[in-house]
């Protein structure tokens, strides 16, 4: 059980309940866990990071200098999550991804829902990740968000509550994928005891989907690129561990030049053109002409080739906005106005500090709440109420009286835990979920995911640039 | 491929061989300074012209000792051919290319990057130097076995050879070129044991000590010397084996683009050039002057490939 400081009540365990004993889907795994030796597993522990060191799997922590590449730490302690648990979520996720493929159709043509006088016009059209390029634009298949993260928390037993819709360029996965591969050489013998539902086969699927998008200019197989920012990115292990495993090539944007009306890639023969592109660049780097002009990580031109249709782009540029944490609020509207019916799941309640009521009460409410940038990631500029101290507070409450547009509240939820090893045996720690989801003609969930998990005790963030870590996850057979 | 991914390839396996002949060098200088009753620091110049960076040296120091020559030579981050910057930069390099290498390669250049990062954390203590050479050696050994075990024998391979036997060849045009002097006939004619000293420096700079008396005779003489590391295909490091090696990967290539480029007819001519070219032609025209000429042809190749392959443009 875990006492948290503050005015965090208990938490719900994944692993075990209040007696002692295990949950259900744990219970093949306590099993084995018992009849472990504690000094196997710590040894194992170290084993794993001389895999993940070994391999490269390592991510850049923007400003320090003497530390370019980190490990994300992995605990070897699996997520578990029933088969009954999974398809509630999977339900729900799907829903989600339909509404938002809708909704982004939406307001780059008809913008029905703002007539609707669902979701305010200018929350639209004064957004930073609005673009207006792809007004009256549809992307190949109509597919906006082809690859989408959405972050699940879970407070109780049936209580799952969606944080974040990531649909511009959700990171991640090759941790989901790494940790599985990790798990499976250091424990063969739990994937024989549990029926473990298969991850391997993503970048397979991923692609699959990629090209089954394929723009109408493109005659012939599709020919799939992952475009980076390059080797400095914090991701760019992910990126050249998809574009590896897709067997596709990993192109910067030096790499690509407009010729002839499509996007082409220098090759030792010569130039060959892409039909669709996984790009890892944020929609302002993306096109120098369009976006930002000092951008060196995109390509001059290619929105020209993309709404000439000789170009698919994933995903579509200004998918942002539907992510943002603004219209995050407007979730349970954007579901039920798109789908026709009630969100299967649920949205954290949300202030916006826009609203002045909303304002007055996170203002008196600060030390309950986590605030959060609306255009933030990462766990970067946000205060987590319960745990800041007093001065952080206050002047936390001077920018967010300066500024009220730019942030939202949300009441600090008691994440679930689940164990992790610790010297002394097992200890619970606060986690969150990452479901990863393939949007082409159909909707296609990755049983499993990425599981976040904050290793200091009582904490709540879970991000890795904070300072968490990640577990294998797994959806059982049931 | 990516033009960009061939430039990556080609430039991490020239920085490993750098890495490996850097490592090489100082291994003879240490050799040297052993045999010789007075331990002079002339040897650690000789050393760090043959690396080529002699006059960045002295930029960085007031004085040569063979304590900061060594330090220079394996870990300065100054200095761009030294141990350390090699193996970081062709892990750069390796990381960017990481899809094109199978596991096996790329792991043993990461773990050849983490060891050597560790060992070369602090200046490293004389007594430790045998220890650091070899480790060196034997991770340079590493990446090599997991590339020839289990590379594809694709354009990426032949991309990652020409750039080691370019790195090769210009390694061993300069060593000899440093050493020239010590193999002319007028001073071989003294023949004193310090001839011998530098002579066999020569050979232990491209770890060809034993194998020469193999392939000649126990004794050392001059012309011999020459020949071996120019023109005997038979020995891995000497010149005419290098450019044998290009001329068959982009012959490779040419077969599989169907196109040759510039680089094609330069890497053939210098090689017949080496095969035709007598050892005593060449001592009569000056070594100097043939391995000067020999080393700026090699630099144009490698501007030739970069420009037909498309590795920036």
């Amino acid at each position: 059980m875990v006492k948290n400081k503050g005015t965090t009540p208990l938490a719900f365990d994944e692993m075990m309940n209040a007696d002692s004993s295990p949950r259900q889907p744990y219970s093949t795994y306590n099993e084995w866990y018992a009849s472990q030796d504690r000094n196997r597993l710590i040894a194992k522990s170290k084993e794993a990071e001389n895999i993940f060191r070994k391999t490269g799997i390592t991510f850049a922590v923007y400003g320090h200098a003497d530390s370019s590449e980190k490990l994300i730490p992995f605990d070897l302690i699996p997520r578990i999550i029933s088969g009954r648990e999974w398809r509630k979520l999977a339900q729900g996720i799907e829903q989600r991804v339909i509404a938002l493929n809708a909704f982004l159709d939406d307001i780059y043509h008809k913008q029905e829902i703002v007539r609707a006088g669902r979701i305010p016009r200018e929350l639209i059209e004064k957004n930073d990740a609005f673009l207006p390029q792809m007004i009256g634009f549809r992307p190949p298949g109509g597919v906006y968000t082809h690859i989408v993260g959405t972050d699940i928390v879970r407070t109780g037993e049936d209580q799952f509550y969606v944080l974040e819709d990531n649909a511009r360029t959700p990171s991640g996965v090759s941790y989901m994928l790494e940790n599985r591969e990790t798990m499976m050489q250091m424990f063969p013998e739990l994937f024989h005891q549990n029926r473990v539902r298969p991850v391997e086969n993503y970048p397979y699927l991923l692609r699959q989907s990629l090209a089954s998008l394929a723009p109408p200019g493109c005659s012939g197989k599709p020919r799939v690129a992952v475009l980076t920012p390059g080797i400095y990115n914090s991701a760019f292990y992910e990126h050249a561990f998809l574009a590896d495993m897709m067997g596709v090539e990993l192109v910067e944007g030096s790499d690509l030049r407009v010729i002839d009306g499509k996007v082409k890639m220098r090759t030792t023969r010569g130039y060959e053109a892409i039909d669709v592109l996984y790009r890892r660049v944020d929609d302002d780097f993306l096109d120098p002409l369009t976006f930002r002009a000092d951008s060196a990580l995109g390509i001059p031109g290619i929105m020209d080739v993309y709404r000439a249709g000789n170009i698919t782009i994933a995903n579509a540029p200004g998918t942002g906005i539907s992510d943002d944490k603004a219209i995050y609020s407007y979730m349970p509207e954007i579901v039920e106005f798109y789908t026709g019916r009630k969100p299967l799941l649920e949205n954290v309640p949300t202030w916006r500090c826009s609203e002045p009521q909303s304002l007055k009460y996170v203002l008196e409410h600060i030390e309950e709440l986590v605030i959060k940038e609306v255009h933030g990631s990462g766990g970067y500029g946000m205060l987590v109420g319960p745990t800041a101290t007093k001065k952080e507070r206050t002047a936390f409450a001077e920018k967010l009286k300066a500024r009220p547009g730019n942030y939202i509240a949300q009441p600090t939820l008691s994440l679930s835990t689940v164990p992790i090893l610790v010297n002394k045996g097992i200890a619970p720690r606060h986690v969150d979920l990452r479901p990863y989801v393939l949007v082409s003609d159909k909707v296609q969930i990755i049983p499993g995911g990425l599981t976040r998990v904050a290793l200091k005790a009582g904490s709540l963030v879970v991000n890795s640039s904070q300072g968490g870590g990640t577990k294998d996850t797994w959806v059982l057979e049931d | 491929m990516l033009g960009r991914t061939a430039n990556g390839l080609y430039w991490m396996f020239r920085y490993i061989e750098r890495a490996e002949n850097s490592a090489r060098l100082i291994d003879a200088g240490l050799r040297m300074s052993l045999t010789r009753s007075e331990a002079t620091e002339d040897d650690w110049d000789g050393v760090l012209q043959s690396a080529g960076v002699r006059e960045l040296y002295d930029e960085v120091h007031e004085t040569l000792t063979s304590s900061d020559a060594i330090d220079f030579l394996l870990r300065d981050r100054a200095n761009p051919s030294s141990v350390m910057s090699c193996i970081e930069a062709g892990r750069h390099n390796a990381r960017m290319v990481r899809t094109a290498l199978t596991r096996e390669t790329w792991e043993a250049t990461n773990e050849c990057w983490i060891e050597m990062k560790a060992m070369l954390a602090k200046k490293a203590r004389p007594a430790d130097l045998p220890e650091i050479i070899d480790t060196i050696k034997r991770r340079a050994g590493l990446i090599r076995g997991a590339f020839h075990g289990t590379m594809l024998r694709n354009e990426i391979f032949n991309f990652s050879r020409i750039g080691t036997f370019i790195e090769r060849a210009d390694n061993t045009a300069r060593i000899l070129d440093v050493k020239y002097y010590v193999l002319l006939p007028a001073v071989a004619a003294v023949g004193s044991s310090m001839d011998n000293v530098q002579w066999e420096s020569i050979l232990r700079s491209v770890s060809a000590h034993r194998a020469y008396g193999w392939v000649y005779d126990a004794e050392l003489r001059p012309a011999n010397i020459a020949d071996f590391l120019i023109s005997n295909g038979r020995m891995p490091r000497s010149l005419a084996y290098c450019y044998e090696k290009i001329v068959s990967n982009l012959g490779y290539l040419a077969r599989e683009y169907g196109e040759t480029h510039a680089a094609h007819e330069t890497a053939e001519q210098t090689l017949t050039a080496l095969r035709s070219r007598s050892m005593n032609d060449i001592m009569d025209q000056g070594l100097h002057e043939y391995l000067e000429e020999f080393i700026s042809d090699n630099n144009r190749l490698g501007q030739e490939i970069s420009d037909g392959y498309r590795f920036y443009h």
